[in-house]
């Protein structure tokens, strides 16, 4: 009728008949809600890998050389197996050993909250043993035991090291849940795909559209991250330098 | 576990393995050399130049690999611009990686001190001259470190090339699990296979930044 009218209006003025889908319908807001759900997860991952991380991180500052190799060995195997990767390892492996259906979603949190974990072990490890000596020294001085030593002396002096690189890692988690449509996750990327699919023969162009879009959507998301992580970064190098 | 399975699947894995190996090796020299030259144009603050590719810059660390590979293989196609698989591979790696490789080689040139260029005008030297006799040699050895921990975040990148079903490890894996449902065999394969080219670039990686710390630093 009136809307086929116009459609077939539109794919004559090929430059603009394309990104209209993008706001027929509901399609802007099942877009965004496919958004949501990468968001979300990624969330969640962070929100179990911090506190694991920093645990680990911790622990790792201990001179004890087995729980060292084995953090370390921890960390290597997330740092040099692509994501992708492991991600199929979980989804493959996990449902099988635990014997239930997982679904993909929490095979992605999981997946990516061990991985976020190993990251921030290094972060947080890195920045403690940035602390100088003789504040520990200090601290011991005063009769501290580990514990207090790394609440009251390693850590205040360390988050504002901690804080950027872990901005940045949440911007790189979000980024990274554009791989979860290859495990069956409905995320933003899909429900694009499918919003392609229904519209195939009005707008056979929409891919760049909305690829473009959801392209968009992902910076929209992951830039301001980087931003207020680079300005904590300045500020942190600018008061460690006096 | 089956031996059997594993030694089928191993001329397959073998051509993807050195596929991989090919467009990782082409998509981080093209990515080293566009970085250099990003970075290089945005040390010097060459008007309209700096600023475009500092957008390109913000834009590309900040948006998925994956998605860039869809717009290129499948967006691209639509406005009458149509490539093949493995070309939108290697475009897509090479921008992703020279917005990160700008990064690092731009890391490496602030740390050389503002005296060094005063210096150089000083004496004259014409921006070609600096960028050839002060900022290259004194910026590139800082560089290294970021330069390498970049290099390996390409090469593992090269698994999302499945998406737009180039044959590299990843793609060779799935099609495998896909077809025999041998999961364990094939998924040992592709780590495996990863593990042979990563650890030793990991572990040239850890050594050089020694070498560049000992070089800068003296310990």
């Amino acid at each position: 009728m009136v809307l086929s009218a116009i459609d077939s209006a539109s794919t004559v003025l090929a430059a603009d008949a394309g990104w209209t889908i993008l706001f027929t319908g509901d399609n802007l807001t099942r877009l965004l809600g496919g958004l949501w759900t990468s968001v979300s997860i990624a969330g969640l991952a962070l929100v179990f890998g911090i506190p694991l991380g920093v645990v680990l991180g911790a622990l790792r500052i201990l001179r004890n050389p087995v729980l060292r190799a084995v953090l370390r060995l921890y960390l290597e195997f997330f740092r040099i197996i692509p994501t992708l990767v492991i991600l199929f390892l979980f989804y493959y492996i996990l449902p099988r050993e635990m014997g239930v259906q997982v679904d993909g979603e929490t095979i992605a949190v999981v997946a990516f909250g061990l991985w976020v974990a190993a990251e921030i072990s290094d972060v947080v490890r890195g920045a403690l043993i940035s602390v100088p000596e003789h504040q520990i020294d200090a601290g011991k001085a005063l009769g501290m035991n580990g514990l207090q030593l790394l609440w009251y002396v390693r850590l205040p002096q360390s988050i504002n090291l901690m804080v950027p690189a872990t901005i940045n890692l949440a911007a790189r988690v979000i980024m990274t849940t554009s791989l979860l449509l290859l495990i069956s996750v409905i995320d933003v990327i899909t429900v694009g795909q499918q919003i392609m699919e229904a519209n195939r023969m009005a707008h056979p162009d929409s891919a760049f559209w909305v690829y473009g879009f959801v392209f968009l959507l992902y910076f929209i998301v992951c830039w301001p991250l980087a931003m207020i992580a680079r300005a904590l970064e300045k500020r942190a190098k600018e008061r460690n330098n006096g | 576990m089956s031996w059997q399975v594993i030694q089928q699947a191993l001329p397959l894995f073998r051509k993807a393995f050195v596929l991989t190996l090919e467009l990782s090796a082409i998509g981080v020299a093209l990515a080293t050399i566009l970085g250099l030259a990003i970075a290089l144009v945005r040390e010097y603050r060459v008007p309209v130049a700096s600023q475009v590719c500092a957008t390109f810059e913000e834009l590309l660390r900040n948006t998925p690999l994956l998605i860039q590979l869809f717009f290129l293989y499948y967006g691209f196609p639509s406005i009458g611009i149509k490539l093949s698989a493995q070309a939108c591979a290697i475009i897509g790696i090479s921008l992703l990686g020279a917005a990160y490789m700008s990064g690092a080689f731009r890391g490496g040139f602030s740390g050389i001190p503002t005296i060094q260029v005063e210096s150089a005008k000083a004496l004259g030297l014409s921006p070609l001259q600096m960028i050839r006799h002060v900022t290259l040699p004194q910026g590139l050895t800082r560089s290294v470190p970021a330069v390498a921990a970049n290099a390996i975040f390409l090469v593992k990148e090269t698994s999302v090339f499945t998406v737009i079903a180039v044959p590299e490890l990843t793609n060779t894996a799935r099609d495998l699990i896909g077809m025999y449902y041998r999961t364990d065999e094939y998924l040992l394969m592709l780590v495996v296979a990863y593990a042979i080219i990563l650890i030793p670039l990991s572990v040239m990686l850890t050594l050089l930044e020694r070498r560049v710390r000992r070089g800068t630093f003296g310990d």
